[in-house]
């Protein structure tokens, strides 16, 4: 045995590894110093108020309960309208999307919708929707959400049908099964773990948003149940309050930059766990 | 004895070719399959020997780039007839494949989900038939108290012996098993060549195996392929223990293959 080959290769290992770590570390110190900032300013300012009363004006204090309330509801629309029109085209990509021309531009334009910045979506929803109302509207809002929604949704349901075994559609179809079966109770089925957790990923991803809701929803100081209205969400208003010379409005863009940020993280941790789980369960 | 006389043929191939693109897979193959019989196919990796079995219930159709020429006539119809519903060919012809397959759903609902293709039973006709299917593939006294748990729960074994309950709950007349004990252990294997044994009463038994133990084990006749040919078939004793051919005596004794 060559005793310095082996002495050279433990040595390369053990420097890759510090580096690895080293980077690791990088990475996990702006992280940490990134939650540790928001907790320390983000803490104090998350008073019940937070929870029960509306946005106030400059100088005064008061809550962030419609810019909640404003962004669970265009989340959850957005998210409603996405999803399904995700999944359905998630699965003719992986179902049907094998021959032809229409499945690889489908999929080239996904990528780049993907990819695209979201202020892009934003603008787009103004000019189509906002310009041709003529006010800004919660629904605009759900609208710009649910384009970012979309192509998450396709590119993660595509690839969990992809992951499905070929041989699972082969026994299905061995008993002599319609396609269409086989696609609602067999792989859709064996996939839902994995695109479960793509649509949480999807919403994580969106409840962050800033720039298309700042062209379409843009922001409301009241209570507003109205979609067809301009609708308080918290991305906006954190942008608002924390550029202003205000401490008021400073602290409670700290503690709306908390509960998003902690929202996201958990919805993550949950997708996580959910993955897991689906792959222990093979 | 001479088997091959005496048995009514059940499927009956006439110079079968098969192409993946343009490679050919199989060669002008003839060959008959006794009612009720097991046969079995062996030969080497690659010899196209589950290749013909996918030809039978047309499995390859999933692939747009495969295709059949020749006959394969079931009863005397020919099956690779386009206008021939795929749907009811498969009915009277399961398969269960190298790899356990449970679908994603429960045990009674991975036997149900076949039966419910062609049959609409009432509640207790399905029970019955459930059990009926469970029974058959000697899975029912493990397996009855956790109908309702998923089929991904079972062992390897047991879930291959699922997906044979779940091949013969259609009742269909034949039965193509691809390398069905490959992945089982000894045990399980033992339990599943058992099964095959009794299942001979009901149906006709295609098996394609690398174990050639098995084949002599378990078969009533046996085919030999090499690289897309069928090279010999006969009934099991006399291809095992008295060869026509050279190459058959050669891969049965371990000097190939």
């Amino acid at each position: 045995m060559n005793n310095s080959l082996y002495n050279r290769r433990r040595l390369i290992n053990a420097a890759g590894l510090v580096v690895s770590v080293l980077a690791m570390g990088f990475g996990l110190f702006w992280l940490c110093w990134i939650l540790w900032t928001l907790l320390v300013n983000g803490l104090p300012a998350l008073t019940p108020a937070v929870f029960s009363q509306m946005t106030p004006p400059p100088g005064s204090s008061g809550g962030l309960l419609n810019a909640i309330a404003g962004s669970l509801a265009m989340t959850l629309i957005g998210t409603l309208i996405g999803t399904p029109i995700g999944i359905l085209a998630g699965t003719f990509l992986a179902e049907f999307g094998q021959r032809g021309w229409l499945a690889p531009l489908t999929r080239f334009i996904n990528d780049v919708l993907l990819s695209a910045p979201s202020i892009v979506i934003g603008m787009f929803i103004y000019e189509i929707y906002v310009l041709k109302i003529g006010h800004f509207a919660g629904w605009g809002g759900a609208l710009a959400l649910a384009l970012l929604v979309i192509p998450i949704v396709i590119r993660t349901t595509e690839n969990m049908l992809r992951l499905v075994p070929v041989t699972l559609r082969e026994a299905a179809s061995a008993l002599g099964a319609p396609q269409w079966k086989i696609i609602n109770f067999i792989t859709l089925r064996a996939a839902r773990a994995g695109i479960i957790t793509g649509v949480m990923l999807a919403i994580a991803r969106i409840s962050g948003e800033t720039a298309p809701l700042l062209f379409t929803a843009l922001n409301n100081q009241f209570w507003s149940s109205n979609m067809n209205q301009p609708m308080a969400n918290l991305p906006v208003v954190i942008f608002q309050f924390a550029m202003s010379p205000y401490d008021d409005w400073q602290r409670l863009a700290w503690a709306g930059a908390l509960l998003i940020t902690f929202s996201v993280l958990t919805l993550n941790i949950m997708a996580r766990v959910l993955f897991r789980q689906k792959v222990a369960s093979h | 004895m001479n088997l091959e006389n005496t048995a009514k043929p059940k499927i009956v191939a006439k110079d079968l070719n098969f192409y993946y693109g343009n490679d050919r897979a199989l060669k002008d193959i003839n060959l008959s399959i006794s009612e009720k019989m097991v046969t079995a196919f062996i030969g080497p990796s690659g010899c196209g020997k589950s290749t013909l079995l996918r030809t039978f219930n047309r499995m390859y159709q999933l692939y747009p780039k495969q295709k059949a020429t020749g006959q394969i006539l079931l009863d005397g119809e020919n099956i690779l007839d386009k206008s021939r519903d795929l749907n009811m060919l498969r009915a009277k012809i399961g398969m269960v494949f190298q790899k356990p397959t449970p679908f994603p759903m429960s045990i009674y609902d991975n036997i149900a989900f076949g039966v419910k293709l062609y049959e609409n039973l009432s509640k207790n006709d399905m029970d019955e038939r459930v059990e009926w299917a469970l029974r058959k593939a000697a899975l029912w006294t493990e397996a009855r108290d956790k109908l309702k748990h998923s089929g991904t729960s079972l062992s390897g074994g047991q879930q291959q012996r699922l997906c044979i309950a779940r091949a013969i709950a259609v009742k269909p007349q034949v039965l193509l098993l691809d390398e069905p004990t490959s992945a089982l252990d000894p045990i399980s294997t033992a339990h599943i060549e058992k099964l095959i044994d009794e299942l001979k009463e009901d149906f006709t038994i295609v098996i394609v195996t690398h174990n050639m133990q098995q084949a002599a084990r378990v078969s009533d006749f046996t085919a030999y392929m090499y690289l897309g040919d069928l090279i010999e078939f006969g009934d099991t004793s006399t291809v095992f223990t008295n060869p026509k051919r050279k190459e058959t005596e050669d891969y049965i004794t371990g000097r190939f293959g």
